[in-house]
């Protein structure tokens, strides 16, 4: 219990630079647009089960160096990532008592929310209006959240509580 | 909130002032975005992340160069050999194609000389590799293992064997981003190779097409026409191939012609590109700037 902090800390770091290699990993282009929000799902789970320790900071500092790895404009991933940590912490109580498909249903608003707050900087900023293809990985982040909380659970129960 | 006093954490269950740092950080983030959007006084934060995740790149790359060195490592001496025969062959033909470049040159220089025109600067060229490309599918932007260190700048034009790719919009110390021609967002000055007609080419968020958007109807243009870099933007040196034209629409009610074209070079097969170094103010640079 002593060095508990970092101990609990460490593994739940490491799940959020996994998640931001994943983001970063080279797919074939025709999986590129149904390359799921991964950051973005990690930081959920992280949000409902620890909302005192992760919540919009640690968002938007995975959100920044996101940007710097996606060549976006600086800070586009920080604020889509910290409004939706902001949302997840508020509720948190709540989620937790969600059965799984009624999660996976909130997870599916939280992801078209992110992707709708990149999609509307990006209208202000004048970069390109994307196609269909766009909305995709809302649909695969979905699908993927049960995997992820069962992966990220085990993490939980390693670190305690 | 009075559940969360009984928790063993004796504090509320999210950090004080959620709300406001919500604030505090949007906030922020609008302003970086403002600044980054308006000008690039924000290279020093992209470059100092930048340089915290270049390892992380090279791990995310390392699965992918691992399997292309194990391809490489297992070839077959016979197709080795095979690949070897094959070099030398055109190896051979490119010498030959390179001597009577060699004379053009020459003559071009001395007509240029005769026209009492700057003669054109030798460009100078450096290949890259290629670490990653964007995993966002709306923005054709790739990675490339060339930073400041080599002298690598900002705007600089990068090309393939068969024509441009694109230009560097951001240079790290030892990797560099650049914007593809087929990027939505990226415009480039063009002139038709046949007979000068100057245009710009628009990328369209497709890697196998280019528009021509601002051709008139009565232009004088068709279907197999190369487009060639123009230098009139000033950033990419003239003379490159850009994109061969594809199919011409004129309509009558419209004052643009709808053209579309492919890129000369493989935008999404490259694996090695390279820089080019042209002395800044060819002797075509204009003040028409291109808009990228």
């Amino acid at each position: 219990m002593s060095n508990g902090r970092a101990a609990r800390h460490t593994p739940i770091v490491i799940s959020i630079v996994i998640a931001l290699m994943l983001s970063m990993a080279p797919v074939p282009a025709w999986a590129e647009p149904f390359r799921p929000d991964w950051l973005t799902l990690t930081l959920i789970y992280w949000s409902i089960s620890f909302p005192r320790s992760y919540s919009v900071g640690i968002a938007w500092t995975a959100g920044l160096v996101l940007d710097v790895a996606q060549g976006a404009l600086l800070g586009q991933y920080a604020l889509a990532n910290s409004v939706i940590a902001y949302l997840t912490v508020k509720f948190h109580l709540q989620f937790r008592q969600f059965p799984v498909l009624q999660l996976m249903a909130t997870v599916f608003a939280l992801l078209a929310l992110y992707r709708f707050i990149l999609f509307w900087i990006n209208g202000v900023a004048g970069i390109a209006a994307p196609t269909i293809a766009y909305w995709g990985p809302v649909i695969s982040g979905t699908i993927v959240w049960p995997l992820i909380s069962i992966l990220l659970l085990g993490v939980r129960q390693r670190v305690g509580r | 909130m009075a559940a969360a006093t009984s928790n063993k954490q004796h504090r509320s269950p999210y950090s004080p002032a959620l709300g406001l740092r919500l604030l505090l950080l949007t906030g922020l983030s609008i302003l970086l975005q403002y600044v980054d959007h308006r000008d690039n006084h924000l290279d020093t934060i992209r470059k100092a992340i930048g340089a915290v995740i270049y390892p992380v790149r090279i791990v995310v790359d390392a699965p992918v160069s691992a399997w292309r060195w194990l391809n490489d490592a297992t070839e077959s001496r016979n197709e080795l050999e095979l690949e070897n025969s094959r070099l030398q062959a055109e190896r051979l033909l490119i010498q030959a194609r390179l001597q009577r470049y060699a004379a053009l040159e020459a003559e071009n220089a001395r007509l240029r000389e005769m026209l009492e025109a700057r003669a054109r600067v030798h460009d100078r060229v450096r290949v890259a590799e290629i670490l990653s490309v964007s995993a966002n599918p709306f923005r054709h932007v790739l990675v490339i293992d060339k930073g400041t260190g080599d002298g690598v700048y900002e705007g600089q034009a990068i090309i393939d064997a068969d024509g441009v790719v694109g230009q560097v919009i951001e240079a790290g110390v030892a990797s560099s981003q650049c914007l593809l021609i087929s990027d939505p967002g990226h415009d480039l000055p063009v002139e038709v190779n046949r007979n000068g007609l100057r245009t710009i080419a628009r990328g369209t968020g497709d890697f196998n097409r280019l528009d021509l958007p601002f051709l008139p109807n009565n232009a004088n243009i068709e279907p197999g026409d190369l487009l060639v870099t123009s230098g009139l933007g000033g950033a990419f040196p003239a003379g490159y191939p850009v994109v061969i034209v594809d199919t011409v629409t004129r309509i009558p009610q419209e004052p643009f012609a709808a053209v579309t074209a492919t890129p000369a070079a493989a935008l999404n097969q490259v694996r090695e590109i390279m820089l080019i170094w042209s002395e800044p103010g060819t002797p075509l640079a204009g003040e028409d700037a291109a808009n990228e």
